[in-house]
């Protein structure tokens, strides 16, 4: 019979675990937004009645974007290897498992920014139009302004997807919270590293929620209320 | 000024072309304001986005002040949008702006910065007499409010031409009189021509100085609004006039019955009774009324005239500047 693993060991390996699970998230979280809102709003612009309608070519980046979206993680993890090797030379821990983590959400923030986008109202896109603003001035000031706020909760979300799909970085040796839950809590059956896993996913999950909701609060300029 | 010839437009529809703007001409002077009705479906908004430079024309053309505007491209046709300003259909301001940085948007797009566009953005927001608003977001503004925001605006990069889509479509008729007084103080501070697609004709009564009626694409009826309303066969005339009920009963006692249409403060107060002392009739009022075209009083009456000499007195009322249509040649039986 094995005797439970002390608690003070339990803190410190999940103190590694949930740094390197922190670094994966933030990171690829950063990456996949700055790569992935250039993608949505692409798609926004070349749509019907967008800016500037280019339906094929929307169709196109449409198809691989949800190609891109409807792949499994675990198979973009093996997929993109070269890729990382070719970026890190090197395919092992918790910077290789960014690779695949950035690309894999780079289309699901392109759809979610897309979405967000189309909800400024048609007349309000018009009406910079003619006020002879360039494209450019109408995506920065209209578009990504008017929409900041649920483009803020679209990060959030994004954050929050990447914390579950970093659970299989321990599959290229990435670590983390779920590679530990796996490796202790469920091959070992170690109750307390399944537990204390768990817990601190869940922590994470919502102090992401929290924050992003308090900064989409923030940006939004809209009062309610008479100033 | 704004003229457009020839203008055609067809969308692609589930059954075949639909022609939206087949054959449009207009005209419409510096500093007047032009107001388009018609039935749903017209083509009033194509027209007003074809102007606007939101919609290509498949063939025709729109200039303004003397440019052709329609085969503009890239840097030439965001200019020329400059020169147009548009209040389009519905809600359309910025909600993450406040009322002055709204009307500030097209200073920007124009390069105007600093004190310039401070108080250029004041002196509109003065325009449509909402100063205390500036700090405002849309979501605090009533609908009259943010309507009035649309308009400074659109007027804000100083643009020779206004174009307005029903800008008073979803608004109670007091908040509506705000809204026009808006237009009205547009065309008469700032010079600018205005064109206003509207299904209201109370929009027409209250400040066009000119129609145009569409129809399936095309101008019906095209002119001055106090010509329109002494044409009989009109129809902005019909719906612009007082109406006169049909009363043949009372109508059948009298030697002559006619409709008159009156233009201006003297024919309205003046011509009739003179009439009746010169020629010595009796004349009776049988119906119609009052109204007001812009700041011009209009009547239309329905009288009914006693005496020998009742063809006479109503040739000379037509002399005179009265417009008038006999519909019953009475029991004398003659026939002017
Ligand atoms: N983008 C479009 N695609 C296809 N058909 C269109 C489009 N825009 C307008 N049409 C068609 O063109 C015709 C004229 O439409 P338009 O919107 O100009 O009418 P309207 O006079 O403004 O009507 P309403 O008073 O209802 O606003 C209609 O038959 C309409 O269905
Ligand atoms: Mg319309």
């Amino acid at each position: 019979m094995r005797t439970a693993t002390p608690w003070s060991e339990v803190f410190d390996q999940l103190l590694v675990a949930t740094g390197e699970t922190l670094y994966m998230v933030v990171v690829s979280t950063l990456i996949a937004v700055l790569l992935g809102t250039p993608v949505g709003i692409w798609l926004q612009l070349t749509a019907p009645g967008g800016l500037r309608p280019r339906p094929v070519l929307h169709k196109v980046l449409g198809f691989v974007v949800d190609l891109g979206r409807s792949m499994p993680f675990l198979v973009l993890l093996v997929v993109l290897t070269s890729l990382t090797r070719l970026l890190l030379s090197s395919t092992i821990g918790p910077t290789a498992a960014i690779v695949p983590l950035s690309v894999g959400a780079i289309p699901f923030v392109g759809r979610l920014v897309q979405n967000v986008l189309s909800e400024v109202h048609v007349s309000v896109v018009e009406a910079a139009v003619t006020t002879g603003s360039s494209t450019l001035r109408i995506v920065r000031s209209v578009l990504l302004r008017e929409s900041l706020p649920a483009l803020v909760n679209a990060v959030g979300v994004t954050a929050i997807a990447l914390l579950g799909y970093s659970a299989m970085a321990g599959v290229v040796g990435g670590g983390g919270l779920g590679d530990l839950a796996v490796r202790m809590g469920y091959q070992r059956f170690n109750d307390r590293f399944l537990w204390s896993t768990v817990v601190v996913l869940a922590v994470i999950a919502t102090a992401i929620q929290l924050i992003t909701n308090r900064v989409a609060r923030g940006v939004d300029r809209r009062r309610t209320t008479s100033a | 000024m704004i003229t457009v010839e020839n203008l055609t437009k067809t969308f692609p529809g589930s059954t075949g072309q639909v022609r939206a703007l087949d054959g449009v001409n207009l005209d419409v002077a510096a500093g007047t304001v032009l107001g388009v009705v018609g039935p749903s479906g017209a083509g009033k908004s194509t027209l007003a986005r074809c102007v606007a430079l939101l919609e290509r024309p498949d063939s025709g053309s729109i200039r303004v002040d003397g440019t052709d505007l329609v085969s503009l491209d890239g840097t030439a046709l965001r200019a020329a949008r400059r020169q147009i300003g548009v209040v389009p259909q519905g809600d359309s301001l910025l909600r993450q702006r406040t009322a002055a940085g709204n009307v500030a948007l097209p200073l920007e797009a124009a390069g105007v910065a600093g004190p310039q566009r401070r108080n250029r953005v004041a002196e509109l927001l003065d325009l449509v007499g909402l100063t205390d608003k500036a700090g405002s977001y849309p979501d605090q503004l009533s609908g009259g409010q943010r309507q009035r925001i649309a308009v400074a605006r659109a007027l804000a990069a100083s643009p020779s031409v206004l174009l307005a889509d029903e800008p008073t479509s979803a608004l109670d008729p007091d908040t509506t009189g705000s809204v026009l007084t808006v237009l009205d103080r547009a065309r008469a501070e700032l010079g600018v021509t205005v064109l206003v697609v509207t299904h209201d004709m109370g929009v027409v009564r209250k400040i066009c100085d000119d129609v145009a009626v569409l129809e399936d694409g095309r101008v019906v009826e095209h002119g001055k609004v106090l010509d329109l309303v002494s044409d009989a066969a009109s129809r902005t005339a019909a719906s612009l006039l007082p109406a006169v009920d049909q009363n043949p009963a009372a109508e059948g006692s009298f030697d002559r019955v006619a409709d008159i249409v009156l233009i201006g403060f003297a024919a309205v107060g003046a011509l009739l009774p003179e009439a009746t002392s010169r020629f010595g009739v009796e004349l009776n009022l049988l119906g119609g009324g009052l109204t007001r075209l812009g700041e011009t009083p209009v009547a239309r009456f329905r009288v009914g005239l006693k005496g020998e000499r009742a063809d006479s007195a109503l040739e000379w009322i037509s002399e005179a500047g009265g417009s008038v249509r006999r519909t019953l040649a009475g029991p004398q039986g003659v026939a002017a």
